[in-house]
């Protein structure tokens, strides 16, 4: 069910992408897609009643392994995010640079690239 | 020797963030730098030895920890990128000073040599779509260097088709991770080998092929490319299409469908045919073209085509073929590249009507120039010839003859659009409007090739030369490229 709804998430961004004309929602749009990828990163870890990934002195290591959830894509996500954020400041960075050139937020009217 | 493995990504990214405290002493130690650390890095992958290494990082076992791999095929793609590296280091020392801010440039430069040499070297997923993330981010500012209008609007529209076609990769990654539960190459191709792939695996291996068929240009995704690469400075597009696309893209592709995934006749059939339309559409796109760079960006397109056509045979010479030919093309295309970057300053502008007779103004890129077209359009004795020799050969023996009389086809057109830039911008008589002055601050019309600018164009001439004697340890396997193919056609990682 919450897999359907990531790939939900995932798809309301990239409708997004494609039908905004405007840098700045297609930059949310992109930030969408990448929420709904973490989420289904994490989902692929996580287990129904699972226990933090922490071992403690006395835990039994069996019992351990069957109910904790995955830390890996917790970790993936983690770097994933600071990725995520530098792509958007340099995007967001960009579509500035764009408003001063053009005044205009609007990638219809930027049209000097052709051929 | 081993030890000196992380150091292939960790000297890079140290350098390109000492850059901006360094140029505080003396601004020209950006440029020193950079080049000190190109060369450095073209020493330490000389000295790599060709057989399979696998360097853990901080000691832990394979399946647990970190592993950085070399084998034939990273250590060809490590000595690509140095060197192209150092030949651009060169040359941005005389081209790239008509920007403000020029150590920024270098930073980037730096990151970007950084995050090509860790996909190369990475040997599991995440840390490769990391490394391919630096990369690109790199790439992305780079496009955007000059701050005119169209660079940012070509950085833009690469920005957010890169980002997604990250997104996709990212995804295609959860979903392998899910799966399979490791994400080590070797440990995943182990997992992996002897099953039938499920519904959710060959979807996850759409994405990532798709993921990655954006990054390299292939037909379809390939819009980004003929905007980014005449919007970057003459040096970057060189780099770019020299090897980023290839690093980034054609290598990630290639090492998953042959040492992960394992390949099978669909696949091949599906690179035969992606590889075969974008040979086409680029070449015929690139023949209509009358801006100099935005011709030579469709160029870059279709000589990939050929690249993934010639991997799609799936026998060992069309590996070769294609592998000697994308070492080709990292020497030509930046040369032409360069090129034009001289071309441009030369002729104030990018315009191919507005050009005229170059020959006496540049003597030194004109030489360079026809060197590299009639090395792109595959005449002897340049290195274009020989591996477009080895990959018809190679169509031929596996039974392909419609594709190999395509590709032969394709090369005439290549040399077609050639010669109407050898025309258009060299021969012909210098008769210029005088009101159409260098528009750039380096030069008068006299010293349009500093020494700096021609040094790496002769280079590159020279290479594209030499680069022919590869093939006389026998046809079938040129120096090099052969332990390169090896890697490719001993199928999947064993564990």
């Amino acid at each position: 069910m919450i897999y359907f709804l990531c790939f939900g998430l995932i798809l309301v961004g990239l409708y997004g992408v494609l039908v905004r004309r405007n840098t700045v929602k297609i930059i949310i749009s992109l930030l969408v897609i990448e929420y709904g990828i973490h989420l289904l990163l994490v989902l692929q870890g996580y287990r129904r009643g699972g226990v933090p990934p922490i071992v403690e002195p006395g835990t039994d290591q069996q019992t351990w392994i069957g109910q904790s959830v995955d830390p890996l894509p917790q970790a993936l996500v983690l770097t994933s995010i600071v990725i995520g954020l530098g792509v958007l400041a340099l995007l967001v960075s960009l579509s500035i640079r764009l408003f001063e050139r053009y005044g205009t937020m609007d990638i219809s009217k930027m049209r000097r690239l052709k051929g | 020797m081993n030890n000196l493995i992380p150091l292939l990504v960790v000297i890079p990214m140290g350098v390109a963030f000492a850059i901006p405290l360094a140029v505080r002493m003396n601004p020209r130690l950006g440029e020193l730098l950079s080049i000190l650390t190109a060369l450095t890095l073209l020493v330490i992958s000389l000295f790599l030895p060709s057989q399979e290494i696998i360097y853990h990082i901080g000691n832990w076992p394979t399946p647990d920890g970190i592993d950085l791999r070399v084998d034939g095929l990273s250590k060809l793609m490590l000595l690509i990128i140095s060197g192209l590296a150092l030949v651009v280091g060169i040359y941005s020392v005389g081209f790239i000073r008509q920007f403000t801010g020029h150590y920024r440039y270098y930073t980037l430069l730096m990151l970007m040599v950084t995050g090509m040499n860790g996909v190369v070297l990475s040997g599991d997923l995440f840390n490769l779509y990391i490394f391919v993330e630096i990369a690109t981010i790199a790439s992305y500012a780079l496009v955007a260097f000059g701050g005119e209008h169209e660079d940012l609007e070509a950085s833009f529209k690469y920005a957010v088709l890169g980002g997604l076609s990250s997104s996709v990769i990212l995804i295609g990654i959860a979903l392998v991770y899910g799966m399979t539960g490791t994400l080590n190459l070797t440990h995943l191709a182990s997992r992996l080998d002897g099953h039938v792939l499920t519904p959710t695996l060959q979807f996850a291996l759409a994405l990532l092929f798709c993921g990655f068929g954006l990054k390299s240009a292939l037909v379809p995704f390939h819009t980004w490319l003929p905007d980014a690469y005449p919007a970057a400075p003459a040096p970057i597009s060189a780099i770019l299409s020299g090897i980023t696309s290839k690093a980034i893209g054609l290598y990630v592709l290639v090492r998953l469908l042959f040492n992960v995934f394992g390949i099978t006749d669909d696949l091949l059939l599906l690179l035969r045919w992606s590889g075969g339309i974008t040979m086409v559409v680029g070449a015929l796109l690139a023949l209509g073209q009358w801006n100099i760079k935005r011709l030579f960006a469709y160029s870059s397109v279709s000589q990939v085509g050929l690249i993934v056509l010639a991997f799609g045979f799936g026998t060992t010479a069309g590996i070769v073929g294609a592998i000697f030919h994308l070492v080709n093309h990292a020497v030509f295309k930046p040369l032409l590249f360069l090129n034009s970057g001289a071309i441009e300053i030369a002729a104030g502008t990018r315009d191919l009507r507005k050009m005229h007779g170059l020959r006496s103004t540049i003597p030194v890129t004109a030489t360079t120039h026809m060197v590299g077209s009639l090395s792109i359009a595959g005449i002897p004795p340049f290195n274009g010839f020989w591996s477009k020799l080895i990959i018809v050969v190679a169509a031929v023996n596996a039974g392909f003859m419609g594709w190999a009389s395509l590709v032969v086809l394709m090369s005439i057109v290549t040399l077609a659009y050639q010669l109407k830039v050898q025309t258009a911008a060299f021969f012909g008589s210098n008769t210029r409007s005088p009101e159409v002055t260098p528009s750039i601050a380096t030069g008068s019309r006299s010293n349009a090739e500093p020494l700096f600018m021609a040094v790496p164009m002769i280079i590159l001439a020279i290479g594209c030369g030499a680069l022919s004697l590869l093939t006389l340890t026998g046809l079938d396997e040129p120096f090099f490229v052969a332990s390169a193919a090896e890697v490719l056609m001993k199928g999947v990682f064993t564990w």
